[in-house]
């Protein structure tokens, strides 16, 4: 972020080469330019992920179908899950934190731009490296090519006698390299939000967004840890004869598990807490109304943030723990869905006596309250452990976490792009393709993933790559698979709306949804600077205020 | 509107769904876990009901509550300029959305605890049949220690009246990765993962065939890892075990008959390093014991069913019924390859 590129005219930038533009990009610090290559490279492997997703449901449309060989089959699964994680829903979340969060908290870049640029790279390299694995993975014993060990690599799956080859070591070198990556970007991401807010903007006036971002980001660094750790175990155990997870030699199965998971689940929270800040910047907007009951959402964030590093093993329910074990991670998962529900009915007092505008990103946001609260309530279902041990490793398990991951944090997402594109290009998205999109990909959704419970109450295990006819399965697979294409083609319009308006979308101006934070104080797409002077504010709805001198929130906050 | 296309489009769809769905099936086949036949299987069903009628109720209550807040609060083309009552909370509101939840909690936990407790700590009672099944990539092996029984992949059980109850209990174990053995209709999913014994039991209500699978992703041919429990009376279950318990009938190794020349080409190939007949020199554990391999109903874990062509075609290619499965192609000629299916054929 050099000061020569500050004096650029735009007409300068304009008349630069593609060279100069791409070296431009590639060495920039600057947090917005960040914050859209996370999301541009998100896109990216969303349509990668995505097409492995197709893969698996035509293989799965009709019984006894063959497609795809059983191997290529466990290849998409364990590359779409990975992805989809790794390298779509972080990122992204990442991408938007980068982008809104030093908007919202009234600053200038990221508190450490560097270190900003240096994660995002890691994480891109991390993974190039993962999807090399489709060309080197064959290593030295022909073993096949992409990791085929699930996207929770249980051991002793992962040992050299059942993973010959290098596949699952591109697994786990990708991991470690982006999960670096991941903790970078928390640690910016936190002390941005403790040093850099603008003056007058204490902690209780802060928008919920850089709340949900640093308490995601906490949690980052306390869930990424375990996992690299646990990956570097492996590759001990791969390489240098360790025998952490060796059963053959005295390791143990059930610690990898515990690494796993302890990562894993707080893992699904670091993704559904930031997609909680887009519901929360976007419902109280478009229903003219400050969200409801704002302490009890931080709390109740926070208290999410703690409890969920405390039912980890609820993924582990069939693994054979004694039953206090059983009863222990059962309540503390029940005792999650406390401030989950607080949240959601927090939503439901926001739109209460508002006046509600279906604008495409309130669209995703409303469908996101329903579908989150139908996730929450076969979350409830799974967390009961006896049935349990009926739902888990079933489509049912895979049905619910699509629902909290597709329905929940996906459709935030959506609402998030309707909502900052603007803000990010000067433009605003088409609200013909984008309800078109909305409507194509909410039926798409429920098409798949309503119907996917079925087989799993039926007793079809995930991770089959075919299945027999005459177990009354069929019919549930191919409404699930009918379903994704759908989405697929609302992706596609989603894909086309995005470069469309992007060319010939209507001005936005700065402040097109008449909104109250920071971010629409400045133009669109904002100057490097973001702000000419750093403003200062009184509340947390600083628009509000100056646009409603006779009521300003300060007086009641 | 190009909305109202798509949705003019989903009953279209959705009618011919339902006419796909009209294939038959055998109901007692399906592996409901709604349609329980053995005590943990019942329990968890109990549990299960309970679980959903209290999530069944939130759902429609804040379900209806968002509809309402949605239709009643929309922004309307005639209302005037002004901004909508600004309301921040409400200390009474929040307190009631924390507390009713919190005893919601509460009220599930006590029904889920309890359940745990009835399934997981129930001691076996005199009776009991002890079966060891240890999963292998990707097949099945069971054990009846106390019966001096090895088969694989259909496990048999007496069924266990409530009167004399003989339920089944298993200690699961793993030879390599780990593995789930779950049969939906009798009891929950418990895994089998190495050095790390685990057990579980059942106990059907009934005689028949039921259906299940490995529900742990255990390696490539995961996806045909398949499970069959028999449900004996207890007359067939004793004639069952008798007859597994006793060795192989005798072939002679006489070249001039078939199956006797199909013994010999078993006995000096590999075969014997990785199966068992029992009374004969093959005692290979890598792969299932065919000692009574003629008794079963499938090939490789449910892969086929056991015909004597599919049996052949295993032999030739066992790629070409579960590609990735651990047998090799042994390459026989045509001549031995018939002469080891009629011998096959004699393990009953
Ligand atoms: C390298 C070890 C190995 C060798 C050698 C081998 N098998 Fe197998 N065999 C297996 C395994 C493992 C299975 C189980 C495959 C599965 O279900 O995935 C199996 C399954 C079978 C089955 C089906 C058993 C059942 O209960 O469904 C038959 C029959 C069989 N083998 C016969 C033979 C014959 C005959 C030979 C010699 C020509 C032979 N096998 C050689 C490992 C071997
Ligand atoms: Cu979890
Ligand atoms: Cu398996």
């Amino acid at each position: 972020m050099s000061s020569e590129t500050m004096a650029l005219s735009p007409h300068a930038v304009e008349t630069q080469s593609l060279a100069e533009r791409l070296h431009g990009w590639a060495t920039t610090v600057d947090h917005k330019r960040i914050g859209v290559m996370y999301i541009g490279f998100a896109l990216i492997f969303l349509v990668i992920g995505g097409i492995e997703a197709i893969i698996m449901r035509i293989q799965l449309a009709l019984p006894n179908n063959d497609f795809v060989s059983p191997q290529v089959f466990n290849r998409m699964f364990t590359m779409h899950g990975t992805t989809m994680i790794f390298f779509v829903a972080m990122p992204i979340m990442f991408g938007f934190g980068n982008y809104t969060v030093p908007l919202l908290v009234g600053t200038r870049d990221m508190a450490f731009p560097r270190l900003n640029a240096f994660s995002f790279w890691l994480t891109a390299f991390g993974a190039l490296l993962m999807y090399f694995s489709f060309v080197g993975g064959f290593g030295l014993y022909g073993a096949g090519s992409a990791p085929d060990v699930g996207w929770f690599a249980y051991a002793p799956l992962t040992s050299k006698v059942f993973s010959p080859g290098h596949s699952s070591d591109f697994w786990s070198l990708g991991l470690i390299v982006s999960g670096f990556g991941s903790i970078g970007t928390s640690v910016n991401m936190i002390t941005t939000i403790v040093c850099s807010r603008c003056p007058g903007m204490t902690l209780n006036k802060m928008p919920l967004f850089a709340w949900m971002n640093i308490v995601m980001s906490g949690m980052v660094l306390f869930a990424i840890s375990p996992l690299t750790a646990a990956q570097i175990m492996i590759s001990l155990d791969r390489y240098l004869g360790a025998h952490f997870f060796d059963t053959q030699a005295g390791g143990s199965a059930v610690i990898w598990m515990h690494f796993f998971w302890i990562f894993g689940h707080p893992e699904v929270y670091i993704l559904i807490i930031p997609s909680f800040g887009f519901i929360s910047e976007i419902v109280p907007v478009f229903s003219r109304k400050p969200i409801f009951g704002y302490p009890i959402m931080v709390g109740a964030t926070v208290a999410i943030g703690f409890i969920s590093f405390s039912v980890w093993a609820h993924h582990m329910f069939t693994v054979g723990m004694n039953s206090w074990g059983n009863t222990f991670f059962a309540i503390t998962t029940m005792a999650v869905g406390v401030p989950t529900g607080i949240k959601i009915f927090n939503w439901l007092g926001t739109i209460w006596g508002g006046k509600i505008q279906f604008k495409t990103p309130m669209l995703f946001s409303l469908a996101f309250l329903f579908q989150f609260l139908i996730a929450g309530l076969t979350g409830i279902m799974l967390s009961s452990t006896p049935f349990n041990w009926q739902l888990s490793g079933s489509y049912f398990v895979v049905a619910h976490f699509h629902y909290v991951i597709v329905g929940g944090i996906l459709f935030a997402v959506f609402g998030g792009f309707y909502y900052w594109y603007p803000k990010i290009t000067g433009k605003m998205l088409s609200e013909r393709l984008g309800k078109l999109h909305f409507w194509l990909f909410v039926i798409g959704f429920h098409l798949t993933f309503d119907f996917m419970h079925i087989p799993g109450l039926l007793g079809m295990p995930r991770r089959i790559y075919t299945y027999e006819a005459g177990r009354g399965w069929e019919i549930w697979n191919q409404i699930v698979s009918v379903g994704a294409l759908f989405q697929g083609v609302a992706v596609l319009i989603f894909v086309f709306n995005m470069i469309w308006s992007y060319w010939k979308g209507k001005d936005a101006g700065c402040d097109p949804w008449d909104a109250w934070t920071l971010e629409w104080t400045t133009t669109s797409p904002p100057p490097e600077y973001n702000f000419a002077t750093i403003p200062t504010v009184h509340s947390s709805r600083p628009l509000w205020d100056l646009k409603h001198p006779e009521d300003p929130d300060w007086k009641y906050e | 509107m190009l909305a109202r296309v798509a949705w003019a489009a989903l009953p279209v769809f959705l009618i011919a769904l339902v006419a796909v769905a009209a294939e038959p099936h055998d109901p007692a086949l399906v592996p409901n876990i709604f349609k329980p036949d053995s005590t943990p299987a019942d329990h968890i069903y109990g549990v299960a009901l309970f679980v959903l009628t209290v999530t069944g109720a939130i759902f429609v209550a804040v379900f209806s509550l968002l509809v309402y807040a949605i239709v009643r609060y929309r922004a309307k083309p005639e209302d005037d300029s002004h901004e909508p009552a600004q309301v921040y909370g409400s200390n009474q509101i929040e307190l009631a959305w924390t507390v009713i939840p919190v005893l919601i909690v509460v009220m599930l936990f006590l029904a889920t605890a309890r359940v745990i407790a009835q399934i997981q700590d129930a001691p076996p009672p005199p009776g009991t049949i002890n079966v060891t099944a240890v999963g292998h990539q990707f097949w099945w092996e069971f054990r009846y220690p106390d019966l001096g029984i090895v088969t694989a992949n259909e496990l048999h059980v007496p069924v266990s009246e409530p009167a004399e109850s003989t339920p089944t209990f298993l200690k699961l174990l793993s030879a390599d990765t780990d593995h789930s053995f779950w049969v939906p209709r009798l009891a929950g999913k418990t895994d089998l993962i190495p050095n790390h014994p685990n057990s579980t039991w059942i106990d059907p209500h009934h005689t028949g065939l039921y259906l299940g699978q490995c529900a742990q992703y255990c390696g490539t041919q995961h996806g045909l890892m398949l499970l069959r429990v028999y449900v004996d009376s207890r007359e067939d279950f004793k004639a069952w075990a008798n007859a597994q318990a006793a060795p192989a009938l005798v072939t002679s190794t006489d070249s001039n008959s078939e199956a006797g020349y199909g013994r010999k080409v078993f006995e000096t190939t590999s075969c014997i390093n990785c199966h068992a007949v029992k009374g004969t020199v093959a005692d290979g554990r890598f792969g299932p014991d065919l000692t009574h391999l003629m008794s079963r109903k499938t090939l490789a874990s449910g892969a086929a069913d056991n015909t004597p062509e599919k049996l052949k075609q295993w032999i030739k290619d066992p790629d070409s019924i579960k590609p990735g499965s651990l047998m090799p192609a042994m390459r026989l000629t045509e001549k031995d390859l018939n002469a080891l299916t009629a011998y096959l054929l004699t393990l009953r």
